[in-house]
């Protein structure tokens, strides 16, 4: 078995992503996009905008803006950045460099674990060659497919803008280009030694997506699928988003848990369901999202001292239960609420400042919460604003989440079972608070604008979208308030907007399991190895992790690490009417039983299956086909006299010799001969019957099976 | 271990399904339905043959319900909260949306209408549902270690479920009611294929085989487009979950195609509050209307609205849907008391409606008075029309499931019991399969699977991938014979790949059984193979060799001769036609079948030579044959070809030249 991270991603927005190599397949564990590199390209520049209202009209034309951006790079100074500095180009798409160190086609199964694992995969599903099974959940399927989906209607304004000319190597991608960026966009763009130039791709097609989804098998939560018979691949609740999952890969050589970011109780999706973890031989934790949180490690630890402390005290029910209880304990999700309701007091202080609000449609989870909260927290304060929803999916993707039920948290689902809406959109959208258009120059929007507003609107990365246009709109207003999401390096994402005066206000929201709950988490799941970020060394208490019954492994970014096969002996399950046929034979000397086996050999659901084949084994081969031991020549003379056979020893068998030549010559009934070695013995006969009857006297002097 | 299950209702009949198994040693109850026809203790399976002492979180494992239908989920509540079974109860979301508002609806027609003492109220329900843990179709949900079931899609009503369970090597899949075919908003049943040791079926249409149910639905719009159209009133009573949303989807549709204005009525309450939860489980809906989501919800219907008591007598044609479907009392009764009486309006009935109910009434004969009781009587002058799509599948249906689960026993329930034997005696028959139709209260006992589990080694697993290659030669006289191998050629080469996996099974005390090659089991008793083998020279009559030894007399000679004239090359041919199914191998020195060798001797006294008549040995060649004794029947049949063949020495004349 063979595990290779590729990359380690960077929260939420791009989740890492492995190879495994495990029972003779290739499985490729996500394939995401670095979305947040596009902050290196400018927005469609202003002039171009077609918003519906009076925007402060920036006069130069696009290419005047290009030359006198581009002279200004030729100074060579380092200075601090400025919007001019940024690529004026359709924008190109950064892929993961590792991932193109492999070939396609070797790929056997990409296991998709969550939406954002997803937005890369176009360009693998279009690649040639390519030819391998996807999986991923219903739910995941279909936000990917909408996310996909937008991303390219969103690119489409690039495209008017600057031509649809098709380059295999656009301008900027071209070294004396690249030389005259500033040093921290080139960084960007190419990383430190110019290996990840080769990861830029220009956007996939429509068409592209709609392949790309065609090739994916969908899956329920816990639904089994079977891989070829060796795999049986498992899809479980993970509770960082809707579809969102954890994947355990059940092979021949074991059992595999990838664990991925999951929150254990969450607001929307259904929650992590880790007690079906349980049991795996290895675990991947593939969980980075609290590499960067710098938390206050002393103060956690403190708080769940009382459980960790006295765990060895505990009898094995309650140290369950407490584990558990640990687990499950709500202040993550407390803690979250907060947040959201902070944010929409920030909301409401603006809105009746006059200033509007700008929110990335980003994380579906936390959209879904704010569209319920913020309404809330308007009608609380007697405040009226219009709330829209401005995207392409955003109708589709609205009317998507109140149908599923199954893919939601134990809250929600409440919800279905008393007869209620899922999520209060629709009945919002009924009463004229909400409204959704599919673009900013949706002819409705246009009539039914009205500032200020509050405005959900892609895309995060502040490059492309409606957001565009509208940050443009508000930036110099500084009631106005924009809502970003951590991960995305503010600065360079509000480059092209400066001078900002509008608030922005900063949050980040859970994205993966802390690492206090970590200990704990694997405790519970007892696996027989599990393998660790290297980078999260320092933060896991490592000595507590080694007292535990397995074994931790360390790994690195693209380091393939050789993982031993857990298991000594491959487990067979033979058939009940292949056991009624067994002969079973003593060997008194080695004390054991033996019996000879036949039949077909069947890999099904990751177990091997022997049944009695098609050939129907014939009674002659009840006889034994495998002999050894010494023959004793006296004994076998004695036999065969009883069977009616006279002969007479011609020559006897050397001990010491080892390649002595015993030989019994057989006078009657006819004429035969029996050579006999210590490995070999000889029947000379002339007829079949004759042969047969020495050979039966031999065969009971020899042990055979 | 056995399977043993045991029948408590809709054995042999249809109501109250309720079937335990017992598999491998888990204890599932599919299904826990109520008999609508009984009033008395009938009404409800006999659940003390579970367990006498009452406690029934010990007896049971899980509790598995199918759908939301009364005859299968009715008696839950009263099991769980008077019984007071307190284990698992899964169900799928929509029926665990549904189930309480069916159950709480019937609650209320039985204490508040027909004033009986209530079973359970309407806290038990909520009780019980609180208890139930939804599942999502084809998640396998494990409860507990060794069980572990699974859901699979049914069609017959929003979230029917067939379900799998298995317990260790022991698996079978209980149907509930299911349809094969799909319907207006739902889609057909859909199952992998499994391994089952038993499937417990449904067959209330054991015999019948419907055509399709377009036919029927067009001659349903016909006549309600007809009543309206000469302005009657339509009402259509009805069942609030299932049947009134497809035929209101039927409606709406044809509403929409034909433009027509004519109000569509759901009687308030409970039919309203149902397409709520049914917009929310369109994914459980046919493909076709699920993918309506994004546009337009397809239960969003665009020409229905509630219903006000005081249009009852409102002049102009309508269509009402009111509950409760065969007409037993509530609101399609008052309304029936209004409309009946004219012949502009029409009464369309469900297909099955229970003896005592008013639509059964309408459905026996055609009545012109209903006696209502003492004081009231109905005349009937209205029309009829007799709804006849059936959400369960037809006798075709039950047979393709059968055949393609293809398990190992059939157990039939929820039928009517002449049809449900001759169906029995079709699947026993036509697919061999052995079939059961237990009477409620009867136990079945069926072996179940076991798989004798051991280790096995990787020789072993390395030995049985080795090809295991056979040629056969056909000949051309072969009657499949193409255009294409006749050109070709005269015969073809049939290559078969037959891999048998053989290996050795050892028992040692205290460790597991392990499966191993034959050359480790010798490595693990550090002893070596003991080969034995027969070996046997034998003559071949040589046609002129006395002549040719005249001429040539030393032995180089013969030998030179041998090589020219090819004896092993003759015995070759010899044998290939005598053994054409046989892969023989002329290696040069010597030949080769199976383990079987044969070479020519030269030796004078070749230990292996036991030859009497010297006659034969001067007109013959010897070839000197072994095999090991496992071929010993192939060795004979060999030896006894040559020692009948003649091979000649060919050529004499021009090589002594």
């Amino acid at each position: 078995m063979k595990f290779t991270c590729l990359n380690k991603g960077n929260g939420f927005h791009l989740p890492p992503c492995y190879v495994l190599h495990v029972s003779g397949f290739r499985i490729l564990l996500d394939c995401p996009l670095d979305l947040s590199a596009l902050t290196v390209f400018s927005p469609v520049p202003a002039d171009f905008c077609p918003s519906l209202l009076d925007e402060s009209s920036n006069c130069s034309f696009h290419e005047s803006l290009n030359m006198e951006s581009k002279s200004a790079k030729r100074h060579k100074i380092e200075k601090p950045l400025d919007a001019k500095d940024l690529i004026y180009a359709e924008p190109w798409y950064k892929t993961l460099k590792n991932l193109h160190i492999w070939d396609p086609s070797f790929i056997d199964i990409v296991l998709i674990s969550s939406t954002m694992g997803m937005l890369g995969l176009p360009f693998l599903t279009r690649s040639k060659g390519f030819s391998a099974k996807i999986y991923a959940t219903e739910a995941t399927a279909r936000i990917g497919q909408l996310m996909m989906e937008d991303l390219v209607s969103m690119h489409m304004e690039f495209r008017h803008f600057y031509g649809s000319e098709e380059s295999d190597s656009p301008q900027w991608m071209k070294w004396e280009e690249l030389e005259l960026l500033p040093s921290f966009l080139r960084e960007m763009a190419i990383g430190q030694d110019g290996s990840e130039l080769g990861g830029w791709m220009p956007l996939y097609s429509s068409v592209d997506v709609k392949d790309c989804l065609q090739k994916v098998q969908k899956l329920k939560y816990a639904e089994a699928a079977c891989h070829n018979g060796a795999l049986v691949i498992k899809a479980l609740s993970s509770g960082l988003d809707i579809g969102s999952c954890n994947w355990t890969v059940e092979s021949p050589e074991g059992n595999i848990s990838c664990l991925s970011s999951s929150i254990f109780v969450s607001a929307c999706a259904m929650e992590f369901d880790y007690r079906a973890l349980q049991g795996a031989d290895l675990i991947l934790y593939l969980d980075f999202s609290s590499e960067d949180v710098i938390e206050d490690v002393e103060h956690h630890d403190n708080y769940s001292s009382p459980t960790t402390n006295n765990l060895s005290t505990l009898s094995d029910e309650d140290n369950w239960k407490e584990l558990n209880e640990c687990l499950l304990r709500n202040d993550e999700s407390i803690e979250e609420s907060k947040k959201l309701a902070f944010i929409c007091s920030c909301v409401v202080d603006s809105v009746k400042a006059g200033g509007s609000v700008l929110i990335p449609l980003s994380r579906l989870g936390i959209v879904l919460q704010l569209l319920e909260q913020i309404p809330i927290s308007l009608e609380s304060s007697a405040v009226k604003v219009p709330i829209y929803v401005i995207s392409s999916v955003a109708a589709e993707l609205l009317a998507f989440t109140n149908i599923i039920p199954e893919w939601l948290s134990k809250l929600r689902q409440e919800k279905l079972f008393s007869g209620e809406p899922l999520y209060s959109h629709i009945e919002l959208m009924k009463g004229k608070k909400l409204y959704v258009f599919p673009a900013i120059h949706s002819p409705n929007l246009i009539a039914n604008w009205q500032e200020p507003c509050i405005i959900f609107a892609p895309h995060w990365s502040l490059r492309l979208g409606p957001i565009v246009h509208l940050l443009r709109r508000w930036c110099g207003d500084r009631n106005s308030l924009l809502v970003l999401e951590d991960g995305l390096d503010a600065d360079m994402a509000l480059l092209p907007f400066k001078p900002i005066a509008m608030k922005v206000l900063h949050c980040s929201f859970l994205s993966g399991i802390r690492m206090t709950k970590a200990q704990p988490l694997l405790k519970i799941l007892q696996p027989k190895i599990v393998m660790f970020p290297e980078v999260l060394k320092q933060q896991i208490n490592v000595s507590k992790l080694n007292s535990h019954s397995f074994s931790v492994l360390y790994y690195n970014e693209n380091e393939t690490l050789d993982i031993q096969s857990f298991k000594d002996n491959v487990d067979l399950e033979i058939s009940t009417n292949l056991a009624n046929r067994f002969c079973w034979r003593k060997l008194v000397q080695n004390n054991m039983d033996v019996t000879r086996l036949e039949g077909q050999l069947l890999i099904d659901e990751s177990k091997h299956w022997l049944v009695s084949g098609n050939k129907v084994s014939d009674t002659s081969q009840n006889r034994p086909l495998l002999y050894w031991g010494l023959l004793d020549m006296g004994k076998l003379l004695t036999i065969l006299s009883k069977m009616g056979i006279s002969g007479s020893i011609e020559q006897g068998l050397n001990d010491a010799e080892s390649d002595s030549v015993g030989i019994i010559q057989i006078h009657g009934p006819n004429k035969a001969l029996i050579e006999v070695r210590a490995t070999r013995t000889v029947i000379t006969a002339p007829d079949e019957n004759l042969a047969a009857l020495i050979f039966e006297a031999i065969s009971t002097l020899l042990d055979g099976i | 271990m056995a399977i043993e299950c045991l029948v408590l209702g809709a054995g042999q009949e249809v109501g109250k399904s309720c079937v335990v198994v017992s598999i491998n040693g888990k204890r599932i109850m599919f299904d826990c339905g109520m008999h609508m026809g009984y009033d008395d203790h009938r009404r409800y399976p006999d659940f003390s043959l579970i367990s006498t002492s009452g406690d029934f979180d010990s007896a049971l494992d899980c509790v598995i319900i199918t759908h939301f239908h009364l005859d299968h989920v009715g008696a839950l509540p009263y099991f769980t909260e008077v019984c007071g079974y307190n284990g698992p109860v899964y169900m799928t979301y929509p029926t665990k949306a549904l189930a309480p508002l069916m159950l709480e609806d019937y609650r209320k027609v039985m204490v508040d209408r027909r004033g009986e003492e209530e079973q359970f109220t309407a806290d038990h329900i909520s009780a019980c549902i609180k208890k139930v843990i939804a599942v999502d179709l084809k998640q396998t949900v494990q409860v507990d270690k060794d069980l572990q079931i699974r859901a699979y899609y049914a069609g017959h009503v929003l979230g029917a479920a067939m379900f799998y369970a298995k317990v260790g090597d022991s698996a079978m899949v209980y149907t509930g009611d299911y349809n094969m075919t799909p319907d207006r908003h739902l889609g057909a049943a859909q199952i992998d294929r499994l391994q089952l040791d038993l499937l417990i079926t449904e067959s209330t249409y054991a015999t019948t085989i419907r055509d399709s149910k377009y036919a029927r639905e067009r001659e349903f719009l016909k006549v309600v487009h007809k009543c309206v159209a000469a302005g009657g009133k339509v009402l259509i009573p009805t069942f609030a979950l299932g049947r009134a949303q497809e035929l209101c989807i039927l409606l709406d549709d044809y509403w929409e195609r034909m433009n027509l204005k004519v109000p569509i009525y759901f009687s308030a309450g409970l039919t309203i509050q149902a397409n709520m939860y049914y917009k929310m489980l369109i994914g459980w809906t046919s493909q076709k209307v699920k993918e309506t989501y994004t546009t337009h919800n397809a239960f969003d219907f665009k020409n229905v609205c509630n219903f006000d008591r005081s249009l009852i007598d409102a002049p102009g044609p309508c269509v009402l849907f009111a509950t409760p479907g065969m007409i037993s009392g509530g609101f399609s009764l008052e309304v029936f008391k209004h409309w009946a009486p004219s012949e502009m309006n029409l009464v369309t009935l469900p297909g099955y409606c229970v003896a005592g109910t008013i639509g059964h009434k309408l459905m026996s004969g055609k009545p012109t008075k209903i006696n209502l009781d003492k004081d009231t009587q109905i005349d009937v002058r209205c029309q009829i029309h007799q709804l006849s799509f059936s959400p369960h599948t037809d006798a075709k249906g039950i047979m393709d499931l059968v055949k393609f689960l293809s398990p190992k026993h059939v157990i039939l329930v929820h039928g009517e019991k002449p049809k449900m034997v001759s169906l029995k005696e079709r699947i026993q028959s036509e697919l061999g399969i052995q079939c059961y139709v237990p009477a409620n209260c009867d136990t079945v006992c069926i072996p179940s699977t076991v798989f004798v589990k051991a280790h096995a080694s990787e020789m072993f697993f390395q030995s049985c991938l080795s090809p295991n290659f056979r040629f056969l030669n056909e000949s051309s006289e072969d009657t499949s014979d193409s255009i294409l191998e006749r050109t070709n050629g005269k015969s073809r080469l049939q290559v078969t790949d037959e891999r048998v996996a053989e290996g050795i099974l050892v028992m040692e005390k205290s460790k597991k059984a392990r499966v191993v090659h034959q050359e480790e089991l010798l490595l693990m008793l550090g002893e070596k193979q003991h080969e034995v083998q027969v070996a046997y020279c034998c003559p071949v009559h040589v046609d002129n060799l006395d002549e040719a030894r005249r001429d040539h007399i030393s032995a180089d000679d013969v030998l030179g001769l041998s090589n020219k004239c090819s004896w092993l090359q003759q015995l070759f041919t010899e044998l290939t036609t005598d053994f054409p199914g046989r892969n023989i191998q002329n290696l040069g020195e010597h030949l080769q079948v199976e383990s079987f060798h044969v070479s020519l001797c030269w030796k004078d006294d070749c230990p292996y030579r036991i030859i009497d008549s010297p006659r034969k040995k001067l007109a013959a060649v010897f070839f000197c044959c072994t095999w090991s004794v496992a071929d010993g029947k192939l060795a004979w049949q060999i030896i006894s070809t040559m020692e009948k063949c003649r091979l000649t020495v060919q050529n004499l004349n021009q090589n002594t030249d």
